[in-house]
């Protein structure tokens, strides 16, 4: 493990002071729950900090969570690669994850994402054009017995018809 | 066979996941029963309960406990709630429904284990079963349970931390895991050691999942040999079965470790949908070999579906009637395994995707002649050959579904098409009510 004390060269940021405090401020209780010198254990959590107050993960945050836990940039930016839950470059204003794994497809899931990509004008991981909706394809939520599943911004949608889908995607402002 | 249930009794009553519902229903009573124990009597009795590891692997839990080394501290409990196995939603509703039973468990295992600080590990996709579990840790807090002073009365402090992931399926293997939770991304590592010998930060640590540590409290209150008598052999308690696809009540069941596979489909979740016939069912979460119709009148204990050739692994059982296209199916398996691998070993990170390839081919009447021998190849050289078991993950559905289905992917291979059409999936694809612990939802 990397001996980086805060305030090394991979903290320097253009990141809005405001934001900083506010990261600082809800890593702060998180870094408790690991012994003092393990600081990085926390690099998921800080991450998805980061992501929550700036929106995605930036270089310049990534760097911030490594300054804050002691460990080098690179090790932020994979940790950030890593995780499909974490977004590197900027999404819409919200994010709908439509599961087509084997239990949601059997029950429709594959009808409903095609419909969905036609009815938004995406493509799987793309981005309507006024910034609304990012549309993902993604692997098993752990829904199987409700399928088909989606997340819209990570809360769970379950037992979804073409129907539901429309009326909760069109709900997005 | 009995109808004893241990872990979904409570399920659908009100408030179930709060501590005022969880005492008035005699909870805690089994770690207070345990504080009075000697820590080597739990895990005697944990070993005389024939609990197996309800993760996937199946492994004898009081066993594993045993592993620790004497002499090392501190030592850590890492709970796998990563939960996700295709297939598989159990530890999310034990979560939902009852995570006091869950924290009435981990502290029972760390009193016996002389444990102090424990993890649960959730994937990030949970992020409300999270929330639950936060809130229950901060009641157990406030009720002083946790804290300096084990259940208020006993100078053990205890220390329960939730550790939500962030979207990785090879998380649930539990060396990457212990990566993941150390601020890494998701590689598994060499064993042995085991983690019981070096986990979590180099030190002993063991690593049980949501359901199996959800088990102990009623082991504790029962005693090791009733929950053994549940089940058979080697196996003891119930099981949460979690049933997908197309049946007519999905759900999660609650039924004795050893229950009959093709009961459980017919009558349990009332056949399938539309009076169609079964035509194939993977019994234990994606990763376990597939069975045709003519296999299923099994038991589901983990050492009779190793005799079937395939595994219980997870308790995910996902049911395809006979208008499932064979070649749709296992293609999507094999795209699951090819996002999901990890990197680190060459066979899994370059056979994976190509596996995905070579199926996608065949599935649209691509496929060259030889193509489905090529793919059996390919998979043969990833089981084995890889650090953990995803490499094996990946091979076994390859291998058990054209092994029982071979005359399907040739069929594809000499039309060159998908003899299904826009049906690949099955002529009724449909949500339907699902029945979660004898909850209608």
């Amino acid at each position: 493990m990397s001996n980086r004390e805060p305030g090394s060269p991979g903290a320097r940021s253009d990141l809005p002071a405001e934001g900083v405090r506010r990261f600082d401020a809800e890593l702060s209780p998180v870094l408790r729950r690991y012994p003092e010198d393990r600081k990085a254990s926390a690099m998921i959590p800080a991450l998805r900090i980061g992501e929550h107050v700036f929106g995605h993960l930036s270089p310049a945050v990534m760097a911030l969570a490594a300054d804050r836990l002691g460990v080098s940039p690179a090790r932020a930016q994979e940790v950030a690669t890593f995780y499909v839950m974490f977004n590197t470059q900027p999404v819409g204003r919200h994010v709908v994850e439509i599961c087509t794994n084997v239990s949601c497809c059997l029950t429709g899931a594959d009808r409903i994402f095609h419909a969905l990509k036609q009815k938004l004008g995406v493509e799987n991981g793309g981005t309507t054009r006024d910034g609304r909706i990012t549309l993902r394809e993604v692997e098993c939520l752990g829904s199987c017995g409700t399928a088909p599943a989606m997340l819209v911004d990570e809360d769970m949608e379950e037992r979804l018809t073409m129907d539901k889908v429309e009326r909760i995607v069109g709900a997005l402002k | 066979m009995s109808d004893t249930l241990i872990l979904t009794r409570r399920w659908g009553e009100k408030d179930s996941h709060t501590l005022a519902s969880y005492r008035a229903a005699g909870g805690y009573a089994a770690l207070d029963k345990a504080l009075g124990m000697a820590p080597s009597a739990i895990v005697d009795e944990v070993k005389a309960s024939n609990l197996r590891g309800r993760g996937g692997a199946g492994f004898a839990c009081g066993l594993k406990w045993t592993f620790l080394p004497k002499d090392i501290r501190p030592r850590y409990l890492t709970v796998n709630a990563d939960e996700s196995e295709p297939g598989t939603f159990k530890d999310r509703y034990i979560i939902e429904h009852d995570p006091h039973m869950l924290l009435d468990g981990i502290a029972i295992t760390c009193f016996a284990n002389d444990i102090h600080t424990a993890y649960v590990y959730i994937r990030g996709e949970f992020k409300r079963q999270a929330e639950v579990l936060e809130v229950a840790i901060a009641e157990a807090y406030q009720a002083g349970i946790l804290g300096p002073r084990l259940l208020g009365k006993v100078d053990f402090p205890l220390d329960i931390f939730v550790h939500r992931g962030a979207g990785a399926y090879i998380c649930g293997e539990e060396s990457a895991l212990l990566e993941s939770l150390e601020g890494k991304k998701g590689y598994p590592r060499l064993k042995p050691p085991f983690p019981a010998v070096v986990g979590l930060y180099g030190k002993p640590t063991i690593i049980n999942n949501v359901e199996t540590i959800a088990n102990i409290p009623w082991i504790v209150q029962h005693g090791g040999a009733a929950f053994a008598a549940l089940g058979v052999g080697k196996s003891g308690g119930t099981r949460l079965f979690c049933v997908s696809g197309h049946v007519n009540r999905p759900g999660v069941y609650e039924k004795p470790v050893h229950y009959n596979l093709k009961t459980l489909i017919m009558e349990d979740c009332g056949g399938i949908v539309g009076g169609r016939a079964v035509k194939a069912v993977i019994p234990g979460g994606s990763s376990a070999p597939v069975l045709a119709a003519d296999e299923i009148d099994v038991s589901m204990e983990f050492d009779a579906l190793k005799a079937a050739g395939t595994m219980a692994g997870s308790g995910g059982v996902i049911v395809m009637d006979d208008s499932t296209c064979m070649v749709r199916a296992l293609s999507r398996i094999a795209k699951f395994y090819a996002d999901e691998s990890c990197g680190q070993c060459t066979p899994c990170r370059e056979g994976t995707p190509w596996m995905e390839g070579m199926l996608e081919r065949i599935e649209h009447g691509h496929a060259v002649r030889g193509d489905v021998d090529k793919l059996v190849q390919v998979a043969n050289s990833i089981g084995g050959q890889t650090i953990c078991a995803l490499g094996d993950a990946a091979a076994m559905p390859v291998q058990s579904f054209v092994k029982k289905f071979r005359a399907e992917f040739d069929r594809h291979v000499e039309e060159r098409r998908c003899p299904f059409g826009d049906h690949a999936w099955g002529k009724t694809q449909e949500t339907r009510e699902a029945i979660i612990g004898g909850v209608r939802v």
